[in-house]
């Protein structure tokens, strides 16, 4: 049973991704990057780690791409709903796909046959997050809050009369 | 399923991002670009850490680290597209021959 939802998740999200990548339309692009965080999200559940799957849809389902919907207006020009690809595309594909090739061989190569999975508590996580990586989790939020700090100051209108 | 299994199916999703990086002109499809493969970074993490590591789970903490990140980088990043296309009315890379030597 679960390998039906595994097929149809992996179908979801490689399927997003490659929408992504060959749409003509950017907010199309948009969407299916969407349909593809999502089917990450559903192999986060078939992988016991619920938690995470919230996270990743409230992240990028809900703030990630409402902010590239907005880029994506704002930055509307007139050759927008023809976007296309620059010439060295047959080059990119040649790599992503000896990329993958060599991936694909280096998983095979050590095909240790992992069957358990444990499912993590919310409580042990957050004791974990909490107590032996707090100065971590605290450096994350600095590094955040500092990055959008910095994000407005880059993306405000100059005022008038004012260099 | 195996840990195979979802290393196979991210490595999928991480060498598709790796041809939008590389094809697309707009810089806000690069950037969906980007996103797809720290994604598939992230499925890894969180495989390895549910098959490997189920009594620390590092993994895991690293994942939702990644998604900070991610975040920050998203906003950072479409500010700069923003004031780009202000001063340049183009947001595709190869107009902006800025640091072109």
């Amino acid at each position: 049973m679960s390998w039906y939802f595994f097929a149809a998740l992996t179908v979801l999200t490689v399927g997003g991704g490659l929408g992504v990548v060959s749409t003509r339309n950017v907010v199309h692009a948009a969407l299916f990057l969407l349909v593809s965080l999502l089917g990450v999200a559903g192999l986060y559940v078939l992988l016991l780690s619920e938690f995470l799957a919230l996270v990743q849809i409230f992240i990028y389902g809900g703030a990630i791409i409402i902010v590239l919907l907005f880029a994506i207006m704002l930055t509307r020009s007139r050759e927008y709903p023809n976007i296309s690809d620059n010439k060295q595309w047959p080059l990119a594909a040649l790599a992503a796909i000896g990329f993958f090739g060599l991936l694909t061989a280096s998983f095979m190569a050590n095909d240790a046959d992992f069957e358990t999975r444990n499912r993590v508590g919310f409580t042990v996580l957050a004791r974990a997050l909490f107590n032996d990586w707090a100065l971590p989790f605290e450096v994350a939020s600095l590094v955040l809050l500092i990055a959008l700090v910095g994000a407005i100051v880059i993306a405000q209108t100059e005022r008038q009369g004012q260099q | 399923m195996t840990l195979t299994h979802f290393q196979i199916v991210s490595g999928a999703l991480f060498a598709v991002g790796l041809y939008g990086v590389l094809a697309r002109r707009s810089a806000v499809l690069i950037l969906m670009s980007i996103e797809l493969m720290l994604n598939a970074v992230n499925l890894n993490l969180i495989a390895a850490a549910s098959y490997l590591d189920p009594e620390r789970f590092t993994g895991l903490i690293i994942a939702i680290f990644v998604i900070t990140v991610a975040a920050a980088e998203v906003g950072l990043a479409l500010a700069i597209i923003l004031r780009l296309f202000r001063n340049r009315a183009t947001v595709n890379v190869d107009e902006i021959e800025l640091m072109k030597w």
